[in-house]
């Protein structure tokens, strides 16, 4: 049981893909800018995620090592399509939102990661937890971006005005770098930064050393 | 185990049942979720005609609302209303037509370049669908779909004009992928509501709507023909203004509207 936990919860904080593994990084940056934009890309990618993970740990033993990548790409392309007709039907208005997001989760580093990582060793309803649980840690680093792009960028939150903004005859002056691609850069960084601080296992050995200031007459 | 997963004959198998057990799959998805999909994208079309009309009604279902707007042709090479022979001519069925498509058409549409394009279409359908909105016989409102490029994208929306042909009623994109924040503030409601009782044509039948950088003056003689420009925008607003008097102008609607103003509605 401890071992489903684990496995299910671990992502979130000890072993954040983002935060940890630095996947995912490119739809990180897009999607982030809304939060209920977000939230959709993060039930996407959990249910794809978890159910490739799935698939591909009931054929692991019979998926030949030559072809293993391609046959996991199949997989995770037949779901993401899935994925995206179904939203076109149920969710339209944010289907036309996350445009060709959606079809860019078949390149996102944390399905194919956790294929080959986890799905090709373990069994099947292990994996599809594993599945869920990297995903939550996803949804977890997307909302807490989305949440601070948002409000900083546009004073909303799922598009509820919070702070009444200039444009709208307000006080709140909207951040417009929050609304760039490159703001989510900062925040996941400041995250990085906290989790690791509050984490400090997380924090790895530096790879080489900066000398200490050597003295003026050393240097000539 | 392993070994007998790497013969040729077994990665041959696994890959060609994959296949097709996944194109069964993605197929099934595809066409079951088509009608659903289908009607979307029409529900959506209605909304955003109704919508720059300014006859989106809270409580009341897009549909019943939309039985009262009337869907007519416009032959843009003639600038009247494409007779019954144009439009089987043409295959096209109003409730349906899809300017998008046939503008791609050879067929359907003109290739512009360099001074005939001022909002960078490159190509430009012959026929358009148009929205009436009658109250009786007469022409209430009349709705125009305009797009051109702004500055990363093309932007489609529908224009709303009074029936004098010439008052702005209401004006908005519902499909623009311009910077968020910047040119992505054509979305604004507020920006949207200052196009409401503009007038697009000046005494000598220009277009001349236009968005004016930093902001209307209202002593300006000509403001009712200018909007704010969007702050930070300068390449989308001058987009917005290309392609308003673009479509308002002579090669777009212009001589249709003109002969509706001299004629009166019918």
């Amino acid at each position: 049981m401890s071992d489903v936990k684990k496995v299910l919860f671990g992502p979130i904080l000890a072993n954040n893909p983002i935060a940890l593994q630095i996947l995912g990084i490119c739809s990180a940056l897009a999607v982030t800018s809304s939060l209920s934009v977000s939230l959709v890309m993060a039930i996407a990618l959990t249910l794809v995620t978890a159910f490739s993970s799935f698939f591909i740990a009931i054929i692991r033993n019979h998926i030949p090592n030559s072809i293993r990548i391609i046959v996991q790409m199949i997989i995770i392309a037949s779901l993401v399509i899935v994925v995206d007709q179904v939203l076109k039907a149920f969710a339209f208005e944010i289907s036309k939102q996350l445009s060709v997001f959606v079809g860019l989760i078949i390149t996102n580093c944390i399905v194919m990661g956790r294929a080959e990582a986890f799905a090709m060793k373990n069994g099947p309803v292990m994996s599809f937890v594993d599945g869920i649980g990297n995903g939550l840690g996803y949804s977890a680093m997307l909302i807490v971006v989305a949440f601070f792009r948002e409000l900083l960028g546009a004073g909303k939150l799922f598009g509820v005005e919070i702070f009444a903004t200039i444009q709208n005859g307000g006080w709140y002056q909207p951040n417009g770098l929050m609304l760039l691609p490159p703001s989510a850069f900062f925040v996941i960084g400041l995250v990085i930064w906290v989790l690791r601080s509050y984490k400090t296992e997380q924090v790895e050995e530096p790879e080489f050393k900066i000398a200490a200031n050597s003295r003026a007459q050393e240097a000539l | 185990m392993a070994s007998s997963n790497d013969s040729i004959q077994k990665t041959i198998i696994v890959a060609l049942s994959l296949c097709l057990v996944c194109s069964i799959f993605v197929a099934a998805a595809a066409v079951g979720l088509k009608p659903i999909q289908n009607a979307n994208k029409d529900l959506d079309r209605k909304r955003n005609i109704l919508s720059a009309a300014g006859m989106l009604v809270p409580g009341k279902s897009i549909d019943e609302v939309f039985q009262t707007v009337e869907t007519r042709i416009v032959n843009l090479q003639t600038g009247v209303f494409a007779t019954e022979a144009e439009i089987k001519a043409a295959g096209i069925n109003p409730a349906t037509y899809d300017q998008k498509a046939a503008a791609k058409n050879p067929q359907l549409s003109v290739a512009l370049s360099g001074e005939n394009d001022p909002a960078s279409i490159k190509r430009r359908a012959n026929f358009s669908a148009i929205y009436l909105v009658k109250s009786g016989d007469d022409i209430d409102r009349i709705i125009l779909p305009v797009h051109g490029y702004g500055l990363w994208s093309t932007m489609y929306g529908f224009m709303a004009l009074k029936n004098d042909f010439n008052t702005v009623i209401g004006f908005g994109f519902y499909s623009q992928g311009e910077t968020p924040g910047l040119g992505g503030e054509v979305d604004n409601p507020n920006w949207k509501a200052l196009w409401k009782g503009k007038e697009v044509y000046d005494d000598q039948g220009e277009a001349v709507l236009q968005l004016a950088k930093g902001g209307v003056d209202s002593s300006d003689p000509n403001a009712i023909h200018k909007v704010d420009g969007l702050s930070g925008a300068t390449l989308t607003s001058r987009g917005v203004t290309n392609l308003v008097q673009y479509w308002l102008g002579e090669e777009g609607f212009g001589p249709f509207l003109a002969k509706l103003r001299s004629e009166g509605a019918q």
